[in-house]
């Protein structure tokens, strides 16, 4: 069953092949049986989940089908889950149960999906690697020893692992598409505004944007329908209409003119390279037409982002301050103290280091400089990408610089680990859509194919991923994990 | 960016920045703003800054009152609250 | 030898149903924190929405000053900590605030002078953090979080304190005039800060300024601002520095007291809400707006005087409550009462008693339409003026109807000529050394005449006639 995509297990459940409480089951079983040596989950919602199975086997007994009935998916754990613990991997919120569901939740659980935990993440999404959440490293599960990458590690694991069928995830800077590529899966962040960002608490507000992980484009698509769309508790979200990505990226596929940066393949790794070359030769047989463009700015992404995310996420994350939720410290003599106090027990190190910049880039005398010297950088980049894209209609490059690096190699050198973001943090602020997806392997770990798109381009994304589906099968590679 | 500035952004940024940690620190946030220097490489005179992504104006929400008395469910998990305030140390102006 | 500066900021809660950026509800007076729904708590995740009744609000109160309403306006936020701000930002306006300019013209000494202001904009209200409930605790209450407010900041143009309330009057008359507010300074919704600073007579260069805060009535405003110009004098005077502070008035004691904590070494990192998104404001919108707006102060007064032949002083007063003023022409309206026996009744007998018992004219216990009835009467000499006035009484205190009071207690005036004939003669029989002295030249006399018929009449005789009669009677 866990080899199964959500497309099969679709048709399973509604064939009554399978019910809900079974397949529910089946998932929980094997996360408590493999789980152990990924940790890729901060909660298990067990008794949770068996009562929507139970809900959507009596709904399906009736002849009521929701559009993804029954269907088990792990939500990372920066999404609110009404009446679930809610941590962002962090401390701070440990023991934060939310009184309210986000909207990607809400519209899940209408569509009849089922949540059988919270996935670990760095905490509050700042990390690279998953190395920074308070309750523990998560694996990668081709190799556990080392990362999976992050934020979102835990969720892109899980699925790599088999132990979910699909899960949520976001993307500030790479944090769907980075760990997606390092764990061989298939990870979409859609162009910004076209998920709600209500419920998903607040990393970088004008980069955030959510996301799915699943193991084939088409399961994508699937759930990307269902996650989109505007919402009027977030002014920032789109009221442009929603298609059927699932029809779109099935549709027949013709001819597309593909844009590759020069400044990806400068100085990439030769294996890297090769894979990624190997993947355009694959796609030129089969009616992929390929241009060099430019984005000579692109470079520049990793400083402005080191900035925008920064000082956006230390006004986002003032309000942890021990009074009405979260951690407080105990014994505090005035309020100071008490915020003083809350917040640095409440935060680990990566956390506080952006605090701590975001403050200062926003500070008096430092605010052109920076935050505002970035937001201009991020007009030039985007500016080069609307140009790339008058003339092609997609750019493909390696999601990362390189696969997974072993734990705790780049964890004393921040700086190594903001440079691997090098290749996803300008569509982000550009708010443009990506997607990864597995191109190969490099020492036996994975490597992702980044397909970049124009905003709301996602149909087009998928339609160039599905093809590619059809023409190779790293997407159907399974990691060997103990008690499998 | 030097000690000084280190104690005048985390208190206020309000979090507690241990002696020995202060070096560290330093070094690291050094390091970050030498890599956001590279900025710096790109003239951006004529350039105007880009808040939000997308060229989307603000929406407007009819004044209506959409929201109930929800206090029992958000102090649920709070042992800091009294008669339905929430309670911190005595503040002196 | 000292010249004062002061500006003013005004914060004013607009009186929407709901907040600014959530739904929750703005009454007043709720049970602590059930009227703050996630997202006023700043909850993790939630975000914000704007009220569109706050924007109509703003550009009203921008083109009732004549500014000029920017497009595209921004939110920003302000960054601090206080446990009454639960997301450890204040959402406000920064760059681009939605109303620029404009001005508001006080009269002083019935000479006009023009204060000129900077600009309006809009921001959520702060809860509430009571610290006299428990000992060593301080309590908060975030119900109030989330109310919009309009800030008004004045160029420093103010001379004095007196120039100084005017401004103050005036601006709370006119967001009561445009239905934005309902200026309760003792309930909060209009506060006002004011920056004073003193330089030398004729210099250009300005001093250091304070700012004052925590001034809840016009009376205050006057202590507080007169009390902050005569400290800094005295420091100026001995030749020390005034210290840029935020200082509080304490009217039991009628003096500033510096601020203990925090504010001049808090840097707010101002930067765009990146949650909210620039708000359009399209030239149809503020024309249907303009269309809309209800006659203002000035034009009301301009026009009161000339349709009514008032003059400007029992204008003023009249139309500085535009209840008060509507009040008064719904008494004239399909009567033919004469405008200044109204407005001149309303000021005296009305206000009067109004003033008594703080009544705002919507609790007025005595309609227009009553007083209409009981002024027609007067009018058409049905009762006299003094018998008018104690049913108004009657009508005020204890809610009686004129028409039972005057049909049925048998008021109507004694206008029966050959009645108060009798009457006149008999008093001019009973009083001939009296009117002797009056036919001698003591006119004064008249009143004393006067006086008796009416006593003869219960109060009841028609006053003119009785004149009438004395005078032709009287005469040698």
């Amino acid at each position: 069953m866990h080899n199964k995509t959500v497309s099969e297990l679709k048709k399973y459940l509604e064939e009554k092949k399978i019910s809900s409480v079974e397949l529910t089951q089946h998932f929980i079983n094997r996360i408590k049986a493999i789980d152990s040596q990924l940790n890729s989950f901060i909660s298990l919602t067990e008794e949770y989940a068996i009562t929507q199975a139970k809900k959507i086997d009596l709904e399906i007994s009736k002849g009521k089908i929701r559009p993804l009935a029954g269907i088990p998916l792990a939500q990372k754990d920066i999404f609110c889950t009404k009446g679930l613990k809610t941590t962002c991997g962090s401390k701070m919120l440990e023991n934060f149960i939310s009184p309210y569901n986000a909207t990607v939740v809400e519209k899940l659980n209408d569509a009849g999906m089922v949540i059988i935990g919270k996935t670990n993440m760095d905490e509050f999404a700042m990390g690279s690697s998953n190395e920074t959440s308070y309750f523990g490293d998560v694996k990668n599960p081709w190799n556990t020893e080392y990362v999976p990458g992050g934020s979102s590690g835990g969720s892109a694991a899980s699925v790599a692992a088999r132990l979910i069928p699909c899960s949520t995830g976001t993307d500030t800077g790479g944090s769907i598409r980075q760990p997606a590529s390092l764990t061989g899966v298939c990870g979409i962040k859609p162009t910004y505004g076209r998920v709600s960002r209500y419920g998903m608490i607040a990393f970088a507000s004008s980069l955030d944007q959510g996301g799915v992980f699943t193991r084939t484009a088409e399961d994508c698509a699937i759930l990307l329908t269902h996650i989109s769309g505007y919402d009027p508790k977030d002014s920032t979200s789109s009221r442009k209409d929603v298609p059927d990505y699932e029809k779109e990226c099935k549709q027949k596929f013709t001819s597309m003119t593909i844009g590759i940066p020069i400044e990806f393949l400068d100085g990439l790794d030769d294996t890297v390279k090769e894979v990624f070359e190997e993947s355009i030769k694959v796609l030129e047989k089969n009616g992929c037409k390929f241009k060099k463009i430019s984005l000579k700015s692109s470079r520049l992404g990793v400083s402005a982002y080191q900035v925008v995310a920064p000082a956006e996420c230390s006004s986002n994350l003032s309000r942890f301050d021990g009074v009405r939720f979260g951690h407080r410290a105990d014994n505090t003599k005035n309020i100071d103290e008490l915020y003083k106090k809350s917040r640095s027990e409440g935060f680990g190190q990566e956390v506080k280091r952006r605090i701590l910049i975001g403050t200062y880039a926003l500070s008096a005398g430092y605010y052109d400089a920076y935050y505002l010297k970035a937001q201009k950088i991020r007009k030039v980049i985007s500016n080069e990408f609307a140009e790339a894209f008058k003339e092609v209609d997609l750019i493909l490059g390696p999601t990362t610089p390189d696969c997974a690096f072993k734990i705790g190699e780049k964890s004393n050198d921040p700086i190594a680990m903001y440079l691997s973001d090098v290749f996803t943090v300008s569509t982000n602020l550009a708010g443009l859509p990506a997607m990864s997806l597995p191109m190969g392997f490099k020492n036996h770990l994975p490597l992702g194919l980044q397909i970049i798109g124009n905003h709301f381009d996602e149909a087009k994304i998928l339609s160039l991923a599905h093809h590619y589906q059809q023409i190779t099968d790293w997407h159907t590679k399974k990691p060997k994990l103990s008690g499998d | 960016m030097n000690k000084e500035t280190i104690i005048k952004i985390s208190d206020l940024a309000k979090i507690d920045i241990k002696d020995d940690q202060i070096d560290d620190i330093l070094t690291s946030l050094e390091k970050i703003l030498n890599l956001v220097d590279e900025m710096n490489s790109v003239n951006t005179d004529n350039v105007t800054p880009m808040s939000h992504p997308l060229n989307l104006k603000q929406e407007l929400r009819k004044d209506i009152v959409g929201a109930s008395d929800e206090r029992e469910l958000f102090q649920k998990n709070n042992k800091h609250i009294d008669n339905g305030y929430y309670i911190v140390p005595k503040i002196i102006d | 030898m000292w010249e004062s500066v002061i500006g003013l900021e005004i914060h004013v809660q607009l009186n929407t149903k709901s907040k600014i950026f959530s739904p929750a509800s703005t009454n007043f007076g709720a049970p602590q924190n059930t009227q703050a729904c996630a997202i006023d708590l700043g909850m993790p995740g939630v975000l914000p929405v704007l009220n569109e009744e706050a924007i109509i609000m703003a550009i009203k109160f921008g083109i009732a000053v004549g500014s000029e309403i920017l497009d595209n306006s921004i939110f920003a936020r302000k960054n601090y900590f206080y446990p009454d701000l639960p997301k450890g930002y204040q959402i406000s306006q920064y760059e681009i605030p939605i109303v620029s300019g404009g001005a508001m013209e006080i009269i002083i000494n019935g000479k006009s002078k023009i204060i000129n202001l900077t600009r309006a904009h809009l921001e959520e209200d702060a809860g509430k953090s009571i610290h006299d409930l428990y000992p060593n605790k301080s309590a908060i209450d975030l119900n109030r979080a989330g109310t919009p407010l309009i800030e008004i900041v004045s160029e420093p143009e103010m001379g004095n304190a007196e120039e100084a309330v005017q401004y103050l009057k005036n601006i709370h008359s006119l967001v009561r005039y445009l239905g934005i507010s309902d200026g309760n300074m003792q309930e909060g919704s209009f506060r006002c800060d004011a920056n004073i600073s003193l330089k030398k007579k004729g210099s250009a260069a300005l001093g250091t300024r304070a700012e004052i805060k925590n001034i809840n009535s016009f009376k205050y405003v006057e202590s507080a601002i007169n009390h902050e110009i005569e400290r800094q004098a005295a420091i100026l005077d001995k030749g020390d520095s005034v210290v840029q502070e935020t200082r509080l008035y304490d009217p039991s004691k009628d003096e500033t007291r510096s601020m203990r904590s925090k504010v001049e070494a808090n840097d707010y990192r101002y930067f765009p809400d990146p949650d909210l998104l620039p708000v359009s404001i399209s030239k149809d919108l503020i024309e249907e707006i303009k269309r809309n707006m209800p006659e203002l102060p000035s034009a009301k007064k301009i026009r009161f005087i000339s349709q009514y032949g008032l003059s400007e002083y029992d204008t003023i007063i009249l139309v500085s409550d535009r209840e008060l003023s509507e009040y008064f022409e719904n008494i004239l309206k399909g009567s033919d009462l004469n405008p200044k026996m109204t407005a001149n009744w309303i000021i005296t007998e009305v206000l009067a008693l109004a003033k008594k018992t703080y009544l705002s004219v919507k609790d007025y216990p005595v309609s227009s339409e009553d007083l209409k009835y009981l002024l027609s009467n007067v009018t058409n000499e049905t009762i006299s003026s003094k018998q008018a006035k104690d049913v108004f009484e009657r009508m005020w205190d204890n809610k009686e109807n004129p028409r039972d009071i005057i049909e049925n207690e048998g008021m109507k005036q004694i206008s029966d000529i050959g009645k108060l004939n009798k009457i006149v003669d008999n008093i001019i029989k009973n009083n001939y050394k009296s009117v002797e002295e009056y036919q001698g030249g003591k006119d004064k006399l008249l009143g004393f005449f006067v006086g008796q018929v009416m006593k003869e009449t219960q109060g009841q005789g028609n006053p003119k006639i009785i004149n009438q009669l004395l005078k032709e009677k009287l005469k040698k």
